[in-house]
């Protein structure tokens, strides 16, 4: 049955085009000049260089983080490129300007990249990232009328300056950690999302993530902030043309859940993870992480079916009293995938409350590790947390693995957490063909089961197409 | 309908069917008896399909199809059916989800559209009644947390819906009380028809007063050893294996 998984695996990765467009792409390497000229690119004020700059002088003291449970070769920054920017791309934004190689692309992609219908109501805004620059953002204006800011960063540090001085690398320092500190110093694009005090978004806000060009490396910066009683639901896409070479991400995405704000954060991670042989793929190293303020909500749902590499632990500081924090994961790896993800919830207030699911689905010789840490501070009264954490294994090549911290500095805090590891047997598989379903359908139901309880955590449609994706990533995981 | 010719089959190079025959036509309900390890259950793997069950010698024709040709999903949406000794839990897939894809694999085969929703759980509720299982069942996961006679009434129900030319039917009364082994039998009776061939595998004659077989058999040291009528299953009952074996 093994030889069959792995045939099964060998399918194809339908993203993994290339667009044909020019770009003004920078030279490979890292330094001083290179910053000042993204900072020029973009058109930002001096205090952002001065920003970028103070971090670049922290990463170059900082060492790549090494802890995870990942094998990969060191990745030589001198030979990424830092920018990448297509040409002919509107200054407003607008989809009819759009170059129509890109307009083809989003079409294949999937991904509306023109606004329909009258009504915000239920509707999805986006805004395109292509390599290093927002090429379109939908229903910008329409949601200015709503007092709802959805706008590329490098415009928001112009049109938003107070905003964006006072939130940005509050929640993630810029010296938070090897990848902030770099994406601090050389992030390009990136989304900023404003929702005013008591307003409920109408619509989905996502932001939709392309690499194209080669040996770049994509360096986005999300930042949302809800304001008081305010609540806004987010998603976010990628994917990567397949390349022999591995690829840089390393984004930051902040949340700010003002007092009684909601965020609602939804991922499906979709990047190139590379070849049956293990070769080419996105390094994924992101850095995630919201503040929950008196009251507040903020829930992370993730599905990660793609790159070679994660890196990746959205997590809560849950600040105010009575705030809630979330953390809805599935990862699932075949081939010669690893991953290396899960969350922090560190409790600060009173009556805090997390729950952390997390779904690992293991296959081909992949290597997929569940780390989470939950802190309960000294001030956090009755905070409780839930953890549950499951691993289902498909073959008998792969890996899975669960680091749980656990830190408790308060009495009366209660932290539960339940662990499972199961495995797709002969035995349910033959069950299912005895039954006429082959094993194909057989796997996808067995993992769609499995991971029901964080698909019903993501907005309809995106649950549609990450139950797609499932199948695609397991496709040739069984024979 | 179903034609097994001297047949040898091995498992992990070790041979356990040594030439077996064995010929079922339409209507017909056979009954094979035989001790522990003498190969049924690898009987019903063989003609199944399943994955390190290797046929050495000998022919199993299906309707004029070589059997052992076939994917064991092609095996069973042409219309072969076994009913698994220890049926396998798959938690997290509900039954319901489980019998629709099944169905629905075996009406593709045939060339005919998926069932729609509400006909579809008309009938399996209906099927669920005539196995004596709460409604309730079809909710849960496949045989998850099930006791031994749920499950083995599952696989009756698994059977009702895929109403399969031939049913294999492996020591389905195994740890049944009485109660539930005359729903196990009255379900198989209603089944019976003149298309509809049984092979049923028992360790004990009891079954056979409730599910009546045309014929015995009795199977030992992977062949059949003695053929009969009803009448050989109560001697085997009295008189036990032990003079059939003396006899080889
Ligand atoms: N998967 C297997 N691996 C090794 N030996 C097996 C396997 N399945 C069955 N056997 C052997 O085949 C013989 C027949 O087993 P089985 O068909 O289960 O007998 P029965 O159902 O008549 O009790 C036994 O000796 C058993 O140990
Ligand atoms: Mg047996």
């Amino acid at each position: 049955m093994t030889e069959e998984i792995t045939e099964l695996l060998k399918t194809d990765y339908e993203a993994g085009f290339v667009t044909d467009v020019e770009s003004d792409t920078l030279p490979p390497g890292l330094n001083e000049h290179v910053i000042r000229q993204i900072s020029e690119k973009n058109g930002e004020p001096e205090w952002m260089f001065q920003w970028r700059m103070k971090a670049y002088e922290s990463w170059c003291k900082m060492k790549e983080p090494r802890w995870g449970h990942l094998a990969y070769p060191d990745v030589d920054f001198d030979q990424v490129s830092y920018y990448s920017k297509p040409k002919n791309v509107d200054d407003d934004h607008s989809s009819d300007g759009l170059d129509p190689e890109l307009q083809d692309t989003y079409e294949k992609l999937g991904i509306p990249i023109r606004e329909q219908g009258e009504s915000l109501e239920g509707g999805v805004a986006v805004d395109a990232i292509f390599d290093s620059a927002s090429v379109v953002t939908t229903y910008r204006k329409r949601l200015e009328e709503a007092g709802i800011i959805f706008m590329p960063m490098s415009e928001a540090m112009h049109q938003h300056a107070d905003l964006v001085k006072k939130y940005l690398g509050t929640v993630v320092h810029q010296n938070d950690n090897f990848y902030s500190a770099l994406n601090s110093a050389v992030f390009a694009a990136g989304t900023f999302v404003y929702i005013p005090k008591g307003v409920r978004c109408p619509m989905e806000l996502s932001t939709y993530f392309r690499i194209n060009e080669k040996n770049t490396g994509q360096f986005e910066r999300t930042l949302v902030i809800a304001d008081e009683g305010s609540y806004v639901s987010y998603l976010e896409g990628c994917t990567a043309p397949k390349r022999d070479e591995n690829q840089l991400h390393a984004a930051v995405v902040e949340l700010v859940a003002l007092d009684n704000a909601e965020i609602k954060y939804s991922t499906v991670q979709n990047w190139y993870p590379g070849d049956g042989d293990g070769k080419g793929g996105i390094y994924n190293f992101v850095t995630k992480r919201g503040i929950c303020h008196h009251n507040a909500k903020i829930s992370w749902t993730q599905v990660e079916t793609g790159s070679s590499v994660t890196w990746k632990y959205p997590s809560c500081i849950l600040k105010g009293d009575n705030s809630i924090g979330e953390f809805y994961s599935v990862a699932i790896t075949n081939k010669w995938q690893q991953a290396d993800t899960g969350t922090k919830m560190i409790h600060l207030g009173k009556n805090t409350k997390s729950t952390i699911i997390s779904k690992g689905i293991s296959a081909g010789d992949s290597q997929n590790a569940y780390r989470g840490l939950v802190r309960m501070g000294k001030m956090a009264e009755g905070a409780r947390n839930y953890t549950q954490c499951d691993s289902l294994l498909i073959g008998d090549q792969c890996g899975a693995h669960t680091f749980p911290y656990i830190e408790s500095r308060h009495p009366t805090a209660v932290v539960e957490h339940e662990a499972t590891t199961s495995k797709v047997s002969d035995d349910q598989l033959f069950l299912c063909q005895q039954r006429g379903v082959d094993v194909e359908k057989a796997v996808s139901m067995i993992v769609n089961g499995f991971c029901k309880e964080v698909f019903q955590e993501l907005p309809k449609e995106f649950a549609v197409e990450a139950c797609k994706l499932l199948e695609i990533t397991l496709e040739g995981s069984v024979g | 309908m179903l034609s097994i010719h001297n047949l040898e089959a091995s498992v992990e190079d070790k041979p356990i069917l040594k030439g077996l025959s064995l010929s079922v036509k339409p209507g017909e309900v056979h009954a094979i008896m035989g001790p522990n390890g003498s190969g049924k259950s690898t009987l019903g793997h063989v003609l199944a399909g399943r994955e390190g069950y290797e046929v050495t010698g000998g022919s199993v024709d299906f309707f004029g199809t070589d059997l052992t040709e076939l994917e064991p999903e092609e095996r069973a949406r042409e219309g072969l059916f076994l009913a698994f000794q220890y049926p396998v839990e798959i938690p997290g897939v509900s039954n319901l989800e489980f019998l629709k894809a099944a169905v629905d694999a075996k009406r593709e085969h045939a060339g005919l559209e998926p069932l729609d929703s509400v006909s579809f759980i008309r009938t399996a509720r209906e099927s669920c009644q005539k196995v004596d299982l709460e409604q309730s069942f079809l909710k849960r996961g496949v045989n998850e947390g099930f006791s031994g006679g749920e499950k083995k009434r599952n696989e009756l129900l698994q059977m009702m819906m895929l109403e399969p030319k031939i049913a294999i039917l492996d020591e389905t009364d195994s740890g049944l009380d009485i109660d539930a082994l005359q729903v196990v039998a009255k379900g198989v009776n209603a089944m019976r028809n003149e298309e509809r061939g049984f092979v049923v595998v028992t360790h004990y004659q009891r079954l056979l007063n409730y599910i009546v077989p045309d014929y015995v058999h009795v199977l030992a040291g992977g062949r059949i050893v003695k053929s009969g009528g009803k009448e050989l299953a109560l001697q085997l009952e009295s008189e036990g294996y032990g003079w059939l074996e003396a006899d080889k």
